[in-house]
């Protein structure tokens, strides 16, 4: 069988949401797919209030934005075709790509394609790193919070940045003993207000620690650490044994890129976004001039700024198919503006440079 | 079910859901209709889901979204499925994988 559609949406977090939600709007006949059992992308695990734009929902927790994108997509629902438990595995030449899903293979026509795959756990190289009872932070949150099943009596989490604080946190409210959060760095990664929260409840962050290996024979039983030095090189006689039955590992995410890599968009290197990512311009187009991209695909950041590249691809291949419009005009604009607050300050400091060096590689910058 | 399952939250509710019968390696286990494999295993108490080819080392599920697959099993004869986004189902016979498994013919 073969589907037809104008835009066709790959990965239903918040920033495929948000582009089918602006493409269908606008009038584009709209096709999104997505291989979980649910749309939401990474906002279905999250119970904590979100940081980020006020505008754009921050201080509602990531469930709740979820909720109201699925509403923003129902009100569209005459232009919109969205497919759960659906993957997206290739494109052909000539606009066309492959879906699978449980029932069957279809291919899929379209004129403008949007990726937003969103991005991959990393992991960590230390002895016994593959036994059971280790997991990455988004397999607990998953785990805890859609399926409500806690991943074992005592914990241990590696990584202090925001991922490694807020989901230290979630297993507390879940139920399990956090004994502790270890960060390689001398401070702590992710904002205060989240590393004071767990540390009120008694939890200890060693800072300038790293985990030399997982105890265990056929399960996780406890892990050695060990003191670094500014070289992060581990300092002899300072082993510390911790007992838990699992180890959470919160160390960073790249993005998901096979798509645009088997579509044969060209790819660059930025540290700052995660990894390698497609190089797109200002209206999130690849070098492949039908595939757009939005979200953590086009680099690690959250779920406020994949909102609104999404609402930006989404306006755009509008666009590429219909001709310019002012409404879309008008919906890219205000997703600027809001992206360029977001991005000020110190803290977007990192991104606004990666950024930066995709846009000066396509030489828009 | 179990005492890995959440049964309060403060910020989450979780539906009731139908319970389902299923076998792990010739034992009688019960889960909910729906939820992972993998998931259902792991509130059983079961960890280990199969161990690896090459060194015979015990292994687990790691990413739970199906993109890792650490977390492949033979499930109805099937091998190589990613018990983390299978969905159970009443009377599902689930084995351990070791290496690469066997096809069956
Ligand atoms: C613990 C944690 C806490 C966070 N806290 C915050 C916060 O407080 N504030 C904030 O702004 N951000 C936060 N974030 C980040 C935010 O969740 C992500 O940046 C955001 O979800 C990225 O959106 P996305 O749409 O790009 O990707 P995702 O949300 O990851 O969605 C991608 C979707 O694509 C699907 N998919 C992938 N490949 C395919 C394919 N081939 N075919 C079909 N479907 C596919 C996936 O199943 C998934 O549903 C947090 C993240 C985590 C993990
Ligand atoms: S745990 Fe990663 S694929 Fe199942």
């Amino acid at each position: 069988m073969s589907r037809n559609t104008e835009v066709f949406v790959i990965g239903g977090g918040p920033a495929g949401l948000s582009a089918a939600h602006v493409a269908a709007k606008l009038g584009a006949k709209t096709l999104l797919v997505d291989d979980s059992a649910r749309v939401g992308g990474q906002l279905i695990k999250q119970t904590h209030r979100f940081f980020g734009s006020s505008n754009r929902d921050a201080g509602i927790r990531g469930v709740t934005i979820a909720e109201k994108l699925q509403q923003d997509i129902e009100e569209v629902s005459d232009r919109l075709t969205v497919l759960e438990n659906t993957a997206a595995v290739g494109f052909y030449h000539n606009k066309e790509a492959g879906i699978l899903s449980q029932k069957a293979y279809e291919r899929v026509t379209y004129q403008a394609a949007i990726v937003c795959t969103g991005a991959t756990e990393n992991s960590l190289a230390f002895d016994n790193n593959d036994l059971p009872g280790i997991y990455g932070a988004g397999g607990v949150q998953t785990l805890m919070n859609v399926h409500g099943i806690r991943p074992g009596q005592k914990i241990l989490m590696v990584g202090s940045g925001n991922i490694g604080l807020i989901v230290s946190y979630q297993l507390i409210q879940a139920g399990v003993e956090v004994v502790g959060v270890v960060e390689g760095m001398p401070t702590i990664g992710g904002y205060l207000v989240h590393a004071s929260k767990i540390r009120r409840l008694g939890v200890p962050i060693y800072t300038s620690h790293t985990i030399l290996k997982a105890l265990g024979s056929d399960g996780v039983t406890g892990a050695m650490l060990s003191r670094v030095d500014e070289k992060f090189q581990p300092v002899p006689n300072t082993e510390l044994e911790i007992k838990c039955d699992c180890i959470c590992l919160a160390v960073g995410l790249t993005p998901l890129i096979d798509l645009f890599q088997q579509a044969q968009c060209r790819m660059v290197h930025v540290g700052e976004l995660g990894g390698l990512v497609p190089l797109h311009d200002s209206a999130m187009r690849t070098t492949n001039p039908d595939i757009f991209v939005a979200g953590d695909a086009s680099g690690i950041e959250e779920a406020t700024t994949a909102i609104l590249a999404g609402r930006i691809a989404g306006a755009r291949a509008y666009e590429t198919i219909h001709g310019k419009s002012p409404q879309a005009e008008a919906i890219v604009a205000e997703a600027r503006e809001e992206l360029r607050t977001l991005r000020s300050g110190s803290t977007g400091e990192r991104i606004r440079w990666g950024r930066e060096r995709v846009l000066k590689e396509v030489g828009e910058c | 079910m179990t005492s890995l399952r959440i049964d309060k939250h403060p910020v989450l509710n979780f539906p009731e859901r139908k319970i389902v019968n299923f076998n792990f390696e010739g034992k009688q286990y019960q889960g909910f209709a729906g939820e992972p494999v993998a998931a259902a295993l792991h509130a059983a108490g079961i960890r280990t889901l199969r161990h690896s080819p090459q060194k015979n080392r015990a292994r687990g599920f790691f990413c739970a979204i199906g993109r890792c697959s650490s977390c492949i099993m033979e499930v109805d004869g099937q091998i190589n499925t990613m018990t983390c986004i299978t969905p159970l189902a009443e009377g599902m016979q689930i084995r351990m994988q070791k290496g690469h498994g066997t096809i069956k013919a």
